[in-house]
């Protein structure tokens, strides 16, 4: 059976992955927003905002790619929605296959195309100034976090691509998430914040993903931000894990 | 596994969505080999009939078995003998219709999944649109391309679930005539339709369904017999639209 599930998770991502560069639009739409607010920052609020660095690209970069994975993945909702609506879904559940594997390949997906979009977004970053002194080991441990980052939203992601009943509302739920950033200390530091705000801009996931990716970045020390990013991506993907397993079961028999 | 015993055998079926009941005990058997149809109106029950026996739902109560399975109990062994063409074909529209079929023939684990893409595309008249996206094609052909895919793996049963739902008369005609060469090859098939002129023209044995039971069930001459006896009368036969269309655009019904 183990064989299946891994023989029928790649022909699933072979489709879906298809689906993806078939549609280079959702490529494009996906990495020009967080391209637009890269440029937008670095050069027209840069310049005013006071955030105790040399480089604000730098700064800048992590948070930027959490911006460009949250409105990613809302693609990996719109998808499977698609699949509800048209059938298909019910032709794989009815075939003799790994059931597990359906939802897998748009996972599988949303890692690969998601990974490509920061990878896109890293290279306008060192075009525009973006310089890191990260070894290889920072280096994969920034992919580790986004990856996790990446597989926890993805998940949710997958929640509305099962419950909803419009194509807009299986990818609405990522507006939220895109916004986060912005009340977190991807772009200013949180100590400028007015009380309340800046308690909950240095509580809230984003916050501790952006630090330690950018202490990564740096060669600065990860400290406590590293594990505290780990526990809210694994605490998010296990929530967010079961409720789309709960959605998919009151789906299918 | 017998040979006489029947393809498909249902008793006592029921399913309550929320408070509106479905199916209130729906017994039938399947010989097989032989086409059955399952007749009735829109929202009669059938679909959910169909998605209890390709293991997609689970009934409330009563039992049904597909090829000596029992659908609870052993859905893979059921979900092995089966191909489901649902009422909105379920192909792919951003894959080719070669890929398509790859696709499925990988899932079913065949050995040259190409080789039998390309046999099924002849076989279906697709061979020239075989490297199109299925976006493009007409529903005819998307019909056609559907039940191509239930056919790879050659297995014993198949449900189509309105068939020729939204085809034109000439699509319709091409997907009779590939039903009847199934059966003619040993298939299993059950079909559900609420065209009369469908079941009677294609059916071995035709099933009535009603306000979620079966109220009756035969051969066409048995269900005529339920009738008085044909007069003999005198009546001028106007060419129906049908045959004029027909005949104008060149194909025998």
């Amino acid at each position: 059976m183990t064989r299946h599930v891994l023989g029928d998770t790649a022909v699933m991502l072979d489709r879906s992955i298809k689906h993806v560069t078939r549609s280079l639009d959702t490529i494009i739409t996906v990495t020009i927003m967080p391209i637009a607010f890269l440029l937008l920052f670095r050069f027209v609020f840069g310049g005013a905002i006071q955030a105790d660095t040399d480089n604000y690209t730098n700064y800048l970069m992590p948070g930027i790619l959490l911006i460009a994975i949250a409105s990613g993945i809302s693609y990996t909702g719109f998808r499977l929605f698609m699949d509800m609506k048209s059938g298909i879904f019910e032709r794989f559940h009815s075939m003799p296959i790994a059931r597990s594997s359906v939802l897998w390949g748009h996972v599988l997906t949303s890692l690969v195309s998601n990974a490509i979009s920061v990878a896109v977004i890293i290279g306008v970053g060192v075009v525009i100034g973006f310089r890191s002194s990260a070894g290889l080991l920072a280096w994969l441990a920034v992919a580790g976090v986004l990856t996790l980052f990446t597989l926890a939203l993805t998940w949710l992601a997958v929640i509305p691509g099962l419950t909803a009943s419009t194509p807009d509302g299986a990818s609405a739920f990522s507006y939220p998430l895109v916004f986060l950033p912005f009340v977190s200390s991807a772009f200013v530091p949180t100590a400028t914040m007015p009380g309340p705000l800046r308690a909950f801009a240095e509580n809230q996931p984003v916050t501790a993903i952006v630090d330690a990716i950018r202490a990564l970045f740096g060669q600065q020390p990860v400290g406590n931000d590293i594990w505290l990013a780990l526990a809210w991506c694994s605490a998010i993907l296990v929530v967010a894990y079961a409720f789309a397993m709960a959605a998919y079961r009151r789906r299918i028999a | 596994m017998a040979t006489a015993s029947p393809a498909i055998r249902v008793n006592g079926l029921r399913k309550s969505y929320q408070k509106r009941s479905v199916l209130r005990g729906v017994d039938f058997e399947v010989a097989r080999g032989s086409i059955f149809a399952l007749l009735g109106s829109n929202g009669a029950g059938k679909t959910t009939v169909v998605r209890i026996l390709s293991t997609l739902l689970r009934p409330d109560a009563g039992t049904a078995s597909v090829h000596g399975f029992d659908v609870g109990s052993e859905p893979l062994r059921v979900r092995e003998s089966i191909s489901l063409t649902g009422q909105f074909a379920a192909v792919d529209e951003i894959l080719t219709g070669r890929e398509n079929l790859i696709m499925v023939g990988r899932l079913r684990r065949l050995g040259d999944p190409r080789g039998t893409a390309d046999d099924l595309l002849d076989r279906f008249g697709l061979a020239d649109a075989g490297g199109r996206r299925v976006g493009s094609y007409s529903g005819g052909m998307r019909r056609r391309l559907d039940i191509a895919m239930s056919l790879i793996g050659d297995p014993p049963v198949i449900f189509l679930d309105e068939p020729t739902t939204g085809l034109d008369p000439e699509g319709r005609i091409e997907v009779w005539h590939e039903i009847r060469k199934l059966a003619r090859g040993g298939t299993t098939v059950l079909l559900t339709t609420q065209y009369l002129e469908e079941a009677e023209k294609l059916a071995d044995r035709i099933a009535i369904l009603h306000e979620g039971t079966i109220i009756v069930s035969g051969t066409l001459a048995e269900l005529r017999k339920l009738l008085p006896p044909a007069r003999v009368e005198h009546v001028e036969q106007q060419p129906t639209l049908e045959e004029v269309f027909l005949s104008v655009v060149g194909k025998q019904a």
